[in-house]
């Protein structure tokens, strides 16, 4: 019997040849990740294990991303805390803003985490990197506090669903819209405590910015992680950013899957998740007088320069409704120069967008654009839960950055197709 | 260890931002926390529970964020265990390392009811309806897992292993 992905890369980071659904392993870590929510946490817990250093100086990597720009005193200690910590250990991927870029953006772009990869960080959509086909899951702080002293973490090797997505997209159908339906197919435990792999004729064809999206929200129906089998369209993102050795893994023939699940996408539309879950999805054709206060666009999930060029795209010429709030948050530096250069931040000023540095912020409810009572947000990042952007009484719609951008026009969710 | 309070119940799918929302994220002070702790579910949740009392819930408890100020507010709220039909495995994971008792039972969680007394034993996973006179039982924690929690969480568990 053969294995799959993500068996191969535990197997070997485990030291053996073979490892099995069910078996707790202790893994060797490429990558250990931490941002100024979980960091602190983690660093007084890394404080009890009387260790002097973090295992690896260059493989632990800390992003203050979530309340910085600083948002208040408190954020402002809790950042400092941490800066102080990474100057103290030599942690040299610090990245302060400036430099500094939303986490799951950030990482790949500069070449950090790579195939093959076995990662860990304290936050939930570490997931992402999947994409490039590598193991990498979110855990807590105390996890990552044990990952920094020992470079090692325990798991349970997951068993794997394969999703096969097969037949032709529909316009304005993308990654976000696939994930989406999946999670609206299975729901938020759907893959409670499982490896998803997302694989066929679909996958191949996606970009990079696309599959990143579809791994970042695995966790969204309970994924330990999501894994796409790389290919030369991840050795072409890969190859001059990789600042280490990488490994291609794919699943064998004969690997064994706890279920494959097929999609014809032929049959998906662009897909909005309705208030409070991310698997109450409706095909954007069911979606009716659904009016909204604040459009958001970016993120972990669709924060790249493919999700901006999107938004553009439907932007335009055009202008948002005026008792709308368009915020636009590209995912990192490089993100928004190269945004830049292409004229597309000029599109969103043009058409009333607020255009904010990088940062998880408004997607989070943390700040630079929290929700009243009663507001209501479509937004193209991962979470609608209740208060997830704001006020408990607040919404939160989920979609891709087209229908996004559309929606803040009209000032109701709509189809792309009704504003182009 | 024999835990005792009554049970509080909540749905389906309760998530980390519900039990402590990301306004409060910006201390990791357990304290403070417990002051919010499932604020968004039910804001009267703090004042009206006593310290002990134990959270049933349904399935997939804790998904969403990683954050383990999830875990660490229950705690520090005084909630003597959580039982639940399932948990999402960060949260899990979180629970065990820091020391938040949490048993997985279906039965359970049909069975009891808001108000119940409860009584826990918590290395058999046996859980005792005071109020019903029933008796369920919770899934084993694998042996590994049970190390950790013997060991008094996992900081003390890589402790000792690192300082040997």
């Amino acid at each position: 019997m053969g294995m799959t992905m993500v068996e191969k890369i535990l197997a070997a980071h485990t030291g053996k040849e073979k490892v099995k659904p069910g078996e707790l392993i202790n893994a060797k870590l490429d990558i250990v990740l931490g941002n100024d929510v979980t960091t602190p946490v983690a660093i007084h817990e890394f404080d009890k294990i009387g260790v002097d250093g973090v295992f690896d100086k260059e493989r632990v990597v800390i992003v203050p991303d979530h309340f910085a720009p600083n948002k208040d005193i408190n954020s402002a200690e809790q950042c400092k805390f941490i800066r102080d910590f990474a100057h103290e250990k030599e942690v040299v991927n610090y990245f302060e803003i400036g430099d500094m870029g939303i986490e799951h953006c950030l990482l790949p772009e500069q070449g950090l985490v790579v195939p093959g990869d076995v990662i860990i960080g304290a936050d939930s959509h570490t997931c992402t990197y999947g994409a490039l086909g590598s193991f990498a899951t979110g855990v807590g702080s105390t996890d990552m506090a044990a990952g920094m002293a020992t470079g090692e973490a325990w798991f349970k090797v997951p068993e794997t669903i394969k999703f096969v997505y097969t037949g032709e997209l529909n316009e304005w159908v993308g990654g976000k819209d696939l994930i989406l339906y999946t999670i609206g197919d299975i729901g938020v435990d759907g893959a409670l405590y499982k490896a998803m792999e997302f694989s066929g004729e679909v996958i191949e064809d996606l970009s990079m910015d696309h599959r990143f999206t579809m791994s970042n929200m695995a966790i969204e129906a309970g994924g330990k992680c999501g894994l796409i089998e790389p290919d030369q369209t991840t050795i072409d993102y890969i190859e001059d950013r990789a600042q280490r050795e990488y490994t291609l893994y794919e699943s064998d023939e004969d690997a064994e899957y706890e279920e494959v699940i097929e999609y014809d996408v032929s049959e998906i539309e662009p897909q909005v998740a309705f208030p409070h879950l991310p698997e109450n999805t409706k095909g954007i054709s069911e979606v009716e007088d659904i009016k909204i206060d604040q459009a958001v666009i970016g993120s972990c999930t669709n924060g790249r320069i493919e999700d901006l060029r999107l938004a553009a795209k439907i932007l335009e010429g055009k202008r948002k409704a005026d008792n709308v709030r368009l915020i636009i948050f590209p995912g990192t530096q490089e993100i928004y120069k190269q945004a830049m250069k292409e004229g597309l931040i000029e599109i969103f000023i043009d058409a009333g967008a607020a255009v904010s540095t990088p940062t998880c912020g408004p997607c989070l409810g943390g700040h630079m654009g929290i929700l009243a009572k009663g507001e209501r947000a479509i937004a193209t990042t991962n979470r609608n839960f209740v208060g997830r952007m704001g006020h408990p009484e607040s919404e939160v719609y989920l979609s891709n950055p087209a229908v996004a951008a559309a929606s803040a026009i009209k000032g109701e969710i709509v189809s792309p197709e009704e504003v182009m | 260890m024999n835990l005792n309070g009554q049970a509080w119940k909540y749905g389906d799918d309760i998530d980390t931002d519900v039990i402590i929302p990301a306004r409060y994220l910006n201390t990791s002070d357990p304290s403070e926390l417990a002051k919010h702790c499932l604020e968004d579910l039910d804001g009267e949740f703090v004042d009206k529970m006593k310290k002990g009392d134990v959270i049933v819930a349904g399935k997939n408890f804790g998904c969403g964020s990683s954050r383990e100020h999830a875990p660490l507010a229950i705690k520090a709220a005084g909630v003597s265990c959580v039982i639940a039909e399932s948990f999402a495995r960060i949260f899990y994971r979180n629970s065990i390392n820091i020391g938040l008792p949490i048993l997985e039972s279906v039965e359970a969680v049909a069975a009891i009811e808001e108000g119940d007394q409860i009584e826990i034993d918590v290395n058999s996973g046996k859980i005792k309806n005071l109020t019903k006179d029933e008796v369920y039982q919770a899934e084993p924690f694998p042996e590994f897992m049970q190390e950790i929690i013997e060991s008094g969480g996992l900081i003390k568990y890589v402790a000792k292993k690192v300082n040997k």
